[in-house]
Formats: C-alpha cells, sequence, structure tokens
C-alpha cells in the first residue's frame, strides 16, 4: 500500500523520533512510505489564532503538495483533522474547493488508518509496561477517531493499560493558548497530571505530540517521573 | 449590573491571576460541575437516542429563528387576547423605563423576583433601586449572592457555583444573624422564613422564562424551590421578562426542549417545579396576578439574526457548555467579567456588549470542543469563538502588535520553502543559549510563557525530512 507520510511540522523540527518511529511501523505493515518534500504545516496554529489570510498559503501549500498521494497519513489526530476542515474553509473557491475536499477524503490519523483502512488489529509490537492514554480533544470530538488507537494498544503484548481518569478533559495545551493564556494552561494542565500520576503508570501515551509535549513539559517541571511516547513509538517497539 | 459585572474593570489576566489563586472557588467549581456532569451523563446514556433529541433540538431553535418575526407576532397577539401586555423594548433601557413605569404607576415599593438573566443583563434591580424599591431575589442562589453585597453570579443556572456550603453559611451568619448549620436544607429553611415575608408583602413580582409559547401567549419557567409560584401568584402585578428569541411554537415543542433543558443543566428528567404563566386572573381563578405584563428584551439580540452568528439565539440557557470547559473549571465565572460565562459567555457576551472590553474573552478557550460536543441544540461553539478571533484580527484591528509580527512570520515561514528549511534547521542552535541538558527551560518572546511553567524539548538535531531522506538512500 502507497502512504504518504504527513508529518507535521512539530515533529520535523522537534521530534524526529515520532516520525521515525511512524515511518518504521509503516513499513513494517508492508506499506511504501514517502515523504512529499514540500509539505510543511497544516497552519493550524495561524488559523485557530484568528489569522485565516496569512494561513490560506500554507494550506493551499499542503493541497498541492499531496495532490498525487494515494493516502495521507499523519501522527497526530488534530494535524489530521486540521485537514478534513479544509474543504468548509475553501468551499467557495472553485479551485481549490474541490481539490481540499479530494485531500479530506484520503487523510488518515495513523491508528485509524492502520484499524480502518489496513484493517490491523495486532500491529505485533511488544512493550513492557504499564501504560495509559490520553485521548486528544480534536481527534476524538472533531475528527471522531476513539477507538482505533485502543484497539491497537489493548493488543500489544507485555503491555498493560490503564485508564486515565476524566480522561476526556483538555489537557490545556490549545495551541497559541498555551503561550497566550499560560497561566490558565498550567492549571488545566496540573489536573491532567495529577490524573497520570493516579493511574500509576509508567508511561503515558497519546496520538497528538502537541498535547504529549505539553503533559511531559509539566511533568518534567515537576519533576513527575512518569514517561512520554507517542504511540506510534509504542506500536513500534518490537 | 448589566453584562459586563464588576469584576470587568480588571484586565483579564489580573482577574484570572486572582481566581486561580483561589482554592475554595476552585474547589467548589469542580465538585459541583462534576456531580451534574456525572447525572446528566447517566441521563443520557440511559437514553440512548441523545443524539436524535439534540438533532430534533436543534431543528426546533433553527426553525423558530428562521421565523422568529412570525411567532414573536402570533406570541403578542395570545398574550394581548389573555388579558396581558406586551412591550418590546429595544435595548435596555427601554426595558428598564417600562418596567420603572409599571411600578410607578402602582405605587409599587417592594418587588420579589424569581430568576432571569435577562433582568441582570439589563441592570434592573439597579434601576428599580434607584426609584427607592426594594428589590428581593427568591432563587436561594441569587438571594445568597444579593446578601453578598450583591455579588454577581458566576454561572447562569447555579448562580452561587463558586461558594461552597461553608461560604453560603457565612454570608448568613453576616447577614442574617443565623446561627445553624452549613446543611443545605438547613439554610434553605432559614431563607424561607426571610422570604416568605416578603412574598406576602411584595407589590409586583417579576419572573424569567425559559420559554415562551407563541401558540397560547404562556410562558415557561423551571425551577426547583417553587418560588416562581409564589412570585407569579401573590403580587398583584407580574412583569415577566424574556429574550427575544425564548419563543417556542406549542407547548410540544416547549415539552421537548424542557426535556434536554433539565437533563444538560441539572441531570434531572425533570426539575420540581415547571412553571406555565398564561395572562392575568381570570373570573373564578383562585390566584394569579391582576395585571400581567411582558417584557420583550431585543438588546442587540436582532442584530446577530442572519449573520454567522445566528446559531448562538439558539442557546436554551441550560450551561451545560460551562459546566464542561475546562477553562470555566478553573477560573470560575467571575473571571470573565460577564454575567454570561463561560463558552456561551465566550460567544455571546462581544455579540451583546461589543468588542470592547470583551476582546481577550475569545482567547479563554483551548477549541477543545468539550462545549460543542455536550451543547444540547448543537451550536458550533468552539467554531464561533474561533470566529471571534478573526473578526478580533481583521476587522477590529484589536490583536497586539507582536502578536500580528509574529504571525504574518508564521505565515510566511509554513508557506515558504526556503524560508522555512532556513529556520528549522537553524532552530537547533538558535535556541541552544536556552537550553539546559535535552531542554529549554528558560524561554523569550512567546516561548516564555510556555517555559514560564513548562519545560520544552530542544529541536532536533537532524530534523525529521532530513533523517527520511537518508532512509530513503537520498533518492526520495
Ligand atoms: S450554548 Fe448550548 S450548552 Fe451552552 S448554555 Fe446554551 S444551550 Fe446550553
Amino acid at each position: 500500500m502507497k502512504v504518504s507520510l504527513f508529518g507535521t511540522c512539530l515533529v520535523d523540527v522537534l521530534k524526529a523520533d515520532i516520525g521515525k518511529a511512524t515511518v518504521e511501523l509503516l513499513e513494517h505493515l508492508g506499506c511504501e512510505v514517502d515523504y512529499p518534500e514540500g509539505q510543511i504545516c497544516c497552519g493550524q496554529p495561524t488559523y485557530n489564532s484568528g489569522y485565516l489570510n496569512e494561513t490560506i498559503p500554507a494550506m493551499k501549500r499542503m493541497i498541492d503538495v499531496f495532490a498525487d498521494s494515494k493516502y495521507v497519513v499523519g501522527p497526530s489526530g488534530s494535524c489530521v483533522y486540521m485537514l478534513h476542515e479544509y474543504p468548509h474553509i475553501f468551499k467557495d473557491d472553485p479551485v481549490y474547493g474541490p481539490k481540499a475536499k479530494a485531500l479530506a477524503e484520503k487523510s488518515y490519523e495513523l491508528t485509524q488508518f492502520i484499524v480502518e483502512v489496513m484493517g490491523i488489529e495486532d500491529v505485533g509490537a511488544t512493550f513492557n509496561g504499564k501504560v495509559t492514554y490520553h485521548p486528544s480533544c480534536h481527534m476524538t470530538r472533531l475528527l471522531g477517531v476513539k477507538n482505533p488507537p485502543l484497539t491497537l494498544l489493548k493488543n500489544v503484548k507485555g503491555l498493560e493499560f490503564t485508564e486515565l481518569p476524566q480522561k476526556e478533559y483538555c489537557c490545556g495545551f490549545g495551541g497559541t493558548f498555551s503561550v497566550k493564556m499560560g497561566r490558565i494552561s498550567e492549571k488545566i494542565v496540573d489536573e491532567k497530571v495529577e490524573h497520570v500520576k493516579e493511574t500509576g503508570a509508567e508511561y503515558l501515551t497519546g496520538a497528538d505530540y502537541s498535547c504529549l509535549m505539553n503533559i511531559s513539559g509539566r511533568m518534567e517541571r515537576l519533576g513527575v517521573p512518569v514517561k512520554v511516547l507517542h504511540i506510534a513509538q509504542i506500536l513500534n517497539s518490537r | 449590573m448589566s453584562i459586563k459585572t464588576k469584576f470587568a474593570g480588571d484586565k483579564f489576566k489580573v482577574r484570572v491571576e486572582k481566581k486561580v489563586k483561589d482554592s475554595f472557588m476552585r474547589g467548589a467549581v469542580a465538585s459541583a460541575t462534576d456531580t451534574i456532569n456525572g447525572r446528566k451523563n447517566q441521563l443520557t446514556a440511559e437514553m440512548g437516542n441523545w443524539e436524535d433529541w439534540r438533532n430534533h433540538g436543534e431543528e426546533i431553535r433553527k426553525h423558530v429563528l428562521e421565523n422568529l418575526d412570525y411567532y414573536l407576532h402570533q406570541f403578542s397577539e395570545n398574550v394581548a387576547k389573555n388579558g396581558g401586555h406586551v412591550y418590546f423594548a429595544a435595548n435596555a433601557e427601554e426595558a428598564n423605563k417600562y418596567i420603572r413605569e409599571v411600578v410607578q404607576k402602582k405605587n409599587a415599593k417592594k418587588i420579589i423576583k424569581a430568576k432571569s438573566m435577562v433582568t441582570e443583563e439589563i441592570g434592573m434591580n439597579d434601576s428599580l433601586e434607584e426609584i427607592g424599591c426594594e428589590v428581593v431575589e427568591s432563587d436561594l442562589g441569587e438571594f445568597i449572592l444579593q446578601l453578598d453585597d450583591k455579588e454577581p453570579p458566576s454561572h447562569i443556572v447555579v448562580p452561587t457555583l463558586h461558594k461552597n456550603k461553608e461560604q453560603m453559611r457565612a454570608v448568613f451568619e453576616r447577614k442574617l444573624n443565623y446561627e445553624g448549620s452549613s446543611q443545605p436544607e438547613e439554610l434553605a429553611l432559614c431563607a424561607r422564613k426571610v422570604l416568605r415575608e416578603k412574598f406576602l408583602a411584595a407589590d409586583v413580582g417579576v419572573i424569567g422564562c425559559n420559554f415562551a409559547i407563541a401558540e397560547t401567549g404562556s410562558t415557561t419557567l423551571v425551577t426547583n424551590e417553587g418560588n416562581a409560584d409564589l412570585v407569579a401568584d401573590l403580587p398583584k402585578t407580574l412583569i415577566v421578562c424574556m429574550g427575544m428569541e425564548r419563543i417556542v411554537p406549542t407547548f410540544e415543542e416547549m415539552d421537548v426542549l424542557v426535556g434536554l433543558l433539565t437533563r444538560s443543566a441539572v441531570g434531572q428528567k425533570l426539575t420540581s417545579y415547571v412553571t406555565n404563566l398564561t395572562g392575568p386572573r381570570r373570573e373564578g381563578d383562585v390566584d394569579g396576578p391582576e395585571e400581567f405584563h411582558v417584557v420583550i428584551v431585543d438588546n442587540g439580540r436582532s442584530n446577530i439574526l442572519g449573520t454567522e452568528f445566528q446559531p448562538v439565539l439558539q442557546c436554551i440557557r441550560c450551561a451545560a457548555c460551562i459546566n464542561i470547559c475546562p477553562v470555566y473549571r478553573h477560573i470560575g465565572g467571575h473571571a470573565y467579567g460577564s454575567i454570561y460565562p463561560g463558552p456561551i459567555g465566550i460567544v455571546l457576551t462581544p455579540l451583546l456588549d461589543g468588542y470592547e472590553g470583551n476582546k481577550e474573552l475569545p482567547y479563554a478557550s483551548t477549541l477543545c470542543a468539550a462545549c460543542t460536543e455536550v451543547c444540547p441544540v448543537k451550536i458550533p461553539l468552539h467554531q464561533l469563538i474561533r470566529r471571534h478571533r478573526e473578526i478580533i484580527v481583521e476587522k477590529e484591528g484589536k490583536a497586539p502588535f507582536s502578536e500580528k509580527m509574529m504571525m504574518k512570520a508564521f505565515g510566511l515561514g509554513t508557506s515558504n520553502a526556503s524560508l522555512y528549511n532556513m529556520a528549522s534547521r537553524m532552530a537547533h542552535s538558535v535556541v541552544k543559549p536556552l537550553t539546559k541538558g535535552d531542554k529549554i527551560t528558560k524561554g523569550v518572546g512567546p516561548l516564555k510563557e510556555w517555559t514560564d511553567y513548562k519545560d520544552m524539548p530542544k529541536p532536533n538535531k537532524e530534523r525529521f525530512r532530513d533523517w527520511f531522506k537518508k532512509h530513503k538512500g537520498g533518492n526520495n
């Protein structure tokens, strides 16, 4: 299966390991992965801050870059959702409207792609440890992907899964919210950190690096020794 | 009071700072909302088809808004037929003027009130007090706040949500020389004693309205205390205040919306009381007011009709969006500086009150969309919040200059490959002075507000895309 990786800008610049794990995992499952070089960012930071005009060129770029791809797969529910928002944004654009729709229709979050498109529920991973999972807001509420990550995690050998209390609460990231309203963000993430601690898990995982960066950033600051891994890193452990 | 509360004077960040330090308030909010949300989730899960009900609720509200003229006309005709008076108030001043006139004509001095957010919005109590009236709140929560030196409500359904039992008890002790316990039942008993006298002495009753039924000219208010019945029945004159969008076509739609409202608001299938009022006392009636007025308040609502923000008028004021909001949970209602807090307040306040003084509100959201998911009439709240941001940036020109520059730069960097490549390759070395081990602990510029509270990972030495090229043997 030919897959174009939508790596996300955060992974490109801040956490290459997540990108590597995603590529290796998809290749292990038999995909032929390419990474269209022109991709940069889905535009979410400016779009959600109210800077639509500043976002249009970034979005058009993404639409063009992935025009020839069969499937577009990304290790971030939130960024993939953003691609799904494009058709609404370009609905009155005769050129980019249809192209945006085509992109949205072939774009999937990583675990969603593995379970729903490839039909795989066990990726053959082994990971020893007690793990809890934070379901990120845009992935669950807007993209509507709830079960695939859980299905995959539960089939990882050696992995002991423990549910995160009040898991559906936002982690307090919110894109530029975290730098505009840092104080509120801190309070929200503190409650999330308390819940993570309550589980007794050694690892926290999730399918959105931005949220994980937020929670781990706070845990590191507070000296909470829970390790944070993106779900691709766990699913790529063998 | 008006839409802006007395707290709106401080800058938003100052308000937030005060509130996040108030652990009593944060504890009270978390425990109350957890209880309500728990009950609500259980009830809606039991129904099995909650989504169908939401769709139905949305349909009803949309239909009404699209035909608001028609239904408002029908409603007022029917109020008149029933012997009542209808007054359309274009704004708060007009509404207050009319209410004062009714009160003055009756030589009334004593006013008793049941719950009504719209009277808070127009500042009715102050307006009546200015002409020498005593206005008494009979809703227990509102009564406590009024006693507590007129503290503004922090929530649209449970106005005292920010207070715990002990704090409420302390208000009673201070103001009423109360010596009993902090048990809600005992507090209510004490309030009831005070209020009974007020009910009996009142010349005019003022009551809010959850739904106004066009077909019959009736108004509906849901309560759990039954005080609304007394407000409506005992005084000789009754004034119902309603926002102009409260209309439903018939009792049938009212029934659907009351079900959505009580489940969403308090996790109850039905509240203890649903007070329906249809005109003044008729011959043979044993109780009811002799004079019945309905004040229909526009106050900025008709300007929302026909705009992209029209969905906000679907709101049935259940507060479910407030109860689920992670931001509200930690800053409480007062920090918003508006009588309408939380997601609904963020959307509604700038529309009714303008962006001036409210322009920070749309940023008090993580856009997590929990509000949109929970809203029983399916208002796309998080999208409307984002739309406010766009308007603030583009039309109102109210975004800070430094932010505009940063966003422009980000916009360029994410659409221009050579700029992006330059910046992303340099990132690792640029931030080096700020790093400690493998993380950034003291950022500058926009990063500072992050690193004040959280560590930040150091950029990759090798970008993912460079690794990928190698991985593919350099031929991708
Ligand atoms: S916006 Fe929706 S959830 Fe919020 S108060 Fe109104 S009806 Fe309830």
